[in-house]
This record gives C-alpha cells, structure tokens and sequence, in this order.
C-alpha cells in the first residue's frame, strides 16, 4: 500500500525528486518555491539515497552545476521562480543546444521584475517561446495539483532522458504552496556508476574509457553548416515530441459549446466554472493541457466543429491565449481573461467573463 | 640519412604525449596556452587517470580546448566552470576533475563562481591562463590588464582611476580555508615549463586524496593581443607581468607561504 501523505506541493516535488533516484539537486532559495531546498536540506538524502543536495551561489551557478552534472550522464534538477528562472536562461539555453537532460522547476510568481511573491502564470511566454537565445524549445509539463507535483517529477525525467533535452515543469505559486494529499511511489534506486556508464556511455563525459572516442559536451558549432544541423536534429526532437508526448485532459467536453482553457492553477479554478455554468444550464467544457509544449493544437482545432466560442484563462494578461488562437485559426472566437499581479481570480469572476465576452455577443 | 631514419625507439628522447589530438591548435604562434594544455595532458597520462578524468573549457581563447586535449570535456558558459566543475566532482567524487580558464572567464565574468567554488574547497583543480587581455574577442581590457597597459578598450592605457587595478584573484581566492594549494608558473622557457608541470602534477594527487582544491595560475603572453612579436611578448612579459603577479608558491598544502 503506497503511502498517502497531506503535503505542500513544493515539498511532495521534493520527496519525489529522492524517490525517483534523482543523483543531484542544485538551488538558490527564492519565494515561494524555498520549500523544496528547505525539504531536501532536512530529509538528507545523501544519507540514504546518495542523493547530492547543494545550495548554489547563485541561481546561474546552480543552472550550470546542473548542466555539468547532466552532461556526466547523471539525474540532476533545480527549482527556482521567475526572477531566478530567468538567470537561469542562458544556462537552459546552453543545455538545450548540447542536448543535455534536466529538469527545471518554475513555481511561478508575478512579474515582470521583482514583481510579487504571490501566485501567477505570466511565464507561459519564456517558458515555451525558448526564453533564452536561439532556435530551441522546452518540453514543459504544468502540474495542477500536489499529486501532479510529485508525479511530473519522474514523467519529466522520462522525457529528459528519452529526448536528451531539459524539461521544464511549469508550476505556480497557488500549486507550490498548497497542501493536498499525495500518493508516493516505491523508491526508485539511483543509476549505479555501471549502468550510467552503459545506458550514457556513447555522450556523457564520464572518463574516456579505452576503446571510444572521447565525449565532448558542447553547444559550439563554428561551422554554421553543422550548426544548422544541430539545429534541425533538434527540430527533429520537438516534432516528435508533438507526435508522442502531447498530454492534455478533457472535463466535460463532451456536450459543451463553451471551451475554457487553462493550465496548472487555473485550471483547478475553472473547474470550479464549469460546474457553476452547468447549474445555470450553459454548457461549457474544460480542456487541460498537461504538456504546454507540446500543445494540443490539433484538439482545439477539432472543437473549432463544436463550440461557440473559447475562453483562455491564465493569471496573466493573456499569453496562452495566442497558442489557442494559432491552433483554431479564427474559425471560433477566442477571448482571455485572467487576473494578474499575484491576484487570483475567483470560478465567479471566470464564469461573468465567459458570459460577457462569448455569450452576449 | 633522412629524417625519419633517425627516428628509431632508441634514439628517442621526448615523446608528444598521446592525449593531444593531431588537430592543429587554434592559437596564434608564440602563444602559451599550447603548452599549457600540453602539460596538462601528460600529467593526466603520467598518473594513468584518463579513464576518470573529466575537463571543462571555458568561453575564450580554449573555447575549443576538447579539440586538442583527448579525454571527456565539456565546454561550460561563460565564466562558470567552477559550477559546472563542482557538479561533476560532487556526483563523481571517484573522478579527477578540472576547469581551464582564462582571465576574463575567471576573474571577470565568473568571479562569483570561482570565489565561491573555492570557498567550498571544491575537489577540482583549476587552471587558470593570465594573459591580462581578452584574447578571443580580438584583445579587450581584463580584469587582469596592469596599469597603463593599451588594450582595444583601453586604447590610451588602462586607466586605473576609472578602470580600478589588476585583480590578483589569486591571492584573494588563496585566503580561503577551503584551498588547498594556490601557485603561479609561467611556460615560456624549459625551467618554467618543469615547475608550471609539478604543481599541475600535486594538484591531481591532491585531488586522488581528496584534499580540497588547487588553482594554478599560468602566467603567459598573448602576441596577437599585445601587439607584439612572439619573442618580445615574452620579453615584455618578463619585464612588466611578473613584477606584478609574482611567480612562486603562494599555498601550498593549505599554509599560506610567508614570502615577506
């Protein structure tokens, strides 16, 4: 019988990262995602499972210890929040182009600047646009429950591994901060040093062995032929990311002729308006996408044969709501509304401007 | 007789260690850093370590320092390194791991992560190239450039009034209590070159002991950067660098050296 446990979702992340056979966690305290050093510091799993746990100096230190760990064939992460997971976009940049495994945790607070330590979903732009320089992209996964905290922690080092790519789970201060309850898994051991050197032996930088070409973790390429070649391989990935990967949820879509949709904290709330629409008899579905890179362009564009209208709804001033209006391309209105500023709009507030804005026009 | 007769196994009196690549390097002629990887190298084929040893490169001149050195590298942004070193040491703590920076990388941009790599006493060896000039970029002020001394950026002389004094970041990382050897070499002549090779030697057995972290300062000339010949840079060298960064030990097996 796996364990239930009542957890904060920073914490639940941070007892997954140890079940899960993590190596290495690298991190820089920064509301309101410190929970999940805080958590690691006390549990010392370096005790148990080996697991090496260090606080950085920086958040762009920590970024490059995770890429120098990645890059020896070792499961690595780091947590931060917006101002820090800014700094740390010239180092996912860096890994993205030396295809390197990793998982980044963004538990999204308001900006832009210092902007708040309260909850918001304005980073959905840095997050699958690139956010740092150059032709890449993130597989990005947004949690919308502690349980999804702690499950998405493995799922992402899956895909890491599967595409050799850092992933970046996009959560937010509403989903770090609350407590659910929580399902753990069974202890995953940690890769022993022969299976790393069997399952990575062919790229990570783990001592030449006799007998194989050195291993060089790189994103230089001088030749800007083979630059465009590394490029396009990593193309390759995010295509084929799109074909296997894509994971969204659908709540009550069946009869709605009202899409919302919405991501991690906004989509528990829309549910909410869901069910309030549905008691006064307007039909309106929810779709979650789980993946917000890959996104569920194709899936929006079959409700375009369905629906009157789609509403966006993110604690931003609309940023996911472009992606919604590229996947449908104008055959149905779409509209957005979210609070924003660390203000956390109410299933009522979702509800009057799904009205005002679909259904009275 | 031709040449090649006499290149017999009894005749042999120097071999080009192995974990160089036959790539042709891509630093200018005169420049020191070839010797500097070089040492690096044999040291590594010496203590039979290449099979657990791991490099980082830095973003400079030795951007491109895995086209030369034979071993698993890995190239690191822009002054960090030590970070990218302090991982792999603390995931790996079996393997021999060590950075190779030049000034800018090290004493400008990375600061932080060197100070702080260091203080944590790190098991990694740093080799750290002062040529006090941005060489890569085409010969930009350092935070390394002495006084006066004309750069693209500071094309009247370093101004040290606007511009502050050369960081011997060396001597501030080796008040650390984490630091376990701190030296500076040159490797412009054979005396040089044998000293320079001995304390990157005790900084790997150093690490094989678990003892904490080695920085090496390399002090060495930049020809193209400087604007001068191969020979009168080393000259120049002689005359103006190592009055200021005196070579010597400064550290050594965690006693600071009293130099008076």
């Amino acid at each position: 019988m796996a364990e239930i446990k009542l957890m904060k979702g920073n914490e639940a992340l941070a007892e997954a990262a140890i079940r899960a056979g993590v190596d290495a966690y690298f991190g820089y305290p920064i509301t309101p995602q410190s929970e999940v050093i805080e958590y690691l510091m006390m549990e010392q799993p370096e005790k148990t499972t080996g697991m090496v746990v260090l606080q950085a100096e920086s958040e762009v230190a920590a970024i490059n210890m995770v890429y120098g760990a990645a890059g020896a064939g070792k499961r690595v992460m780091t947590s931060s929040s917006s101002p820090g997971i800014s700094l740390k976009q010239e180092g996912i940049s860096y890994m993205a182009g030396a295809e390197l495994p990793a998982v980044i945790v963004n538990v999204v607070r308001g900006g832009p600047g210092l902007g708040t330590i309260q909850p918001s979903q304005a980073d959905y732009f840095q997050s699958v646009k690139g956010g740092g320089h150059g032709d890449y992209k993130l597989y990005v996964l947004a949690p919308a429950s502690v349980q999804e905290m702690a499950d998405h922690v493995e799922d992402a080092f899956e895909m890491a591994f599967k595409y050799r790519t850092p992933v970046l789970i996009l959560s937010d201060g509403v989903i770090g901060q609350m407590m659910e309850k929580v399902q753990f898994k069974e202890f995953k051991p940690r890769w022993t040093d022969d299976e790393i050197y069997q399952l990575h032996g062919n790229w990570a930088t783990t001592g030449k062995k006799k007998g194989r070409e050195r291993n060089i973790i790189t994103s230089l390429d001088l030749k800007s032929e083979k630059m465009e070649g590394r490029v396009h391989r990593l193309m390759k990935k995010y295509a084929q990311m799109e074909e296997e990967d894509l994971r969204f949820e659908t709540i009550k879509c069946e009869d709605a002729e009202y899409l919302i949709v919405a991501y991690g904290s906004s989509a528990r709330i829309a549910q909410k308006t869901v069910d309030l629409a549905r008691a006064k008899g307007i039909k309106v579905g929810l779709l979650r996408p789980i993946t917000l890179f890959p996104f569920p362009k194709k899936q929006l564009m079959e409700f375009t044969k369905q629906v009157k209208g789609i509403l966006s709804v993110e604690l931003s001033m609309g940023q996911m709501v472009e992606d919604v209006r590229l996947a449908v391309e104008h055959k149905v209105p779409v509209e957005h509304f979210g609070r924003t500023g660390g203000i956390i709009h109410t299933p009522e507030e979702i509800l009057d401007a799904l009205q005002q804005k679909l259904i009275k026009n | 007789m031709k040449t090649l007769d006499i290149i017999k196994p009894e005749n042999l009196v120097y071999k080009r260690t192995e974990l160089m690549t036959d790539n042709t390097l891509s630093y200018c002629p005169g420049c020191g850093h070839g010797t500097a990887h070089k040492l690096v190298m044999e040291v590594i084929e010496e203590m039979g370590i290449v099979e657990d040893t791991v490099g980082v490169a830095p973003v400079g001149c030795s951007v491109l320092a895995y086209e030369f050195m034979d071993i698993d590298m890995q190239q690191a942004a822009h002054g960090r390194a030590p970070a990218v070193a302090t991982a792999i040491a603390r995931t790996w703590p079996n393997k021999y791991v060590f950075t190779y920076q030049g000034d800018g990388d090290l004493a400008a941009i990375g600061t932080a992560e060197t100070i702080h790599a260091c203080n944590r006493g790190e098991n990694i060896v740093i080799i750290f190239v002062n040529n006090g000039i941005y060489g890569m970029t085409g010969g930009q002020m350092a935070p390394t450039t002495l006084p006066g001394m004309p750069s693209s950026t500071s094309p009247y002389g370093r101004d040290t009034c606007s511009t502050g004094s050369p960081l011997k970041i060396t001597e501030l990382v080796a008040n650390l209590p984490g630091v376990y050897n701190v030296s500076r070499h040159a490797v412009h002549t054979h005396k040089h070159v044998r000293k320079a090779k001995k304390a990157i030697l005790k900084g790997f057995q150093d690490t094989r002991l678990r003892k904490g972290l080695t920085l090496i300062e390399i002090v060495s000339n930049c020809n193209s950067g400087w604007k001068m010949q191969p020979r009168q840079s080393n000259e120049w060298m002689e005359e103006n660098m190592f009055p200021f960064y005196e070579l010597g030990d400064i550290k050594v097996d965690g006693k600071m050296i009293n130099k008076k």
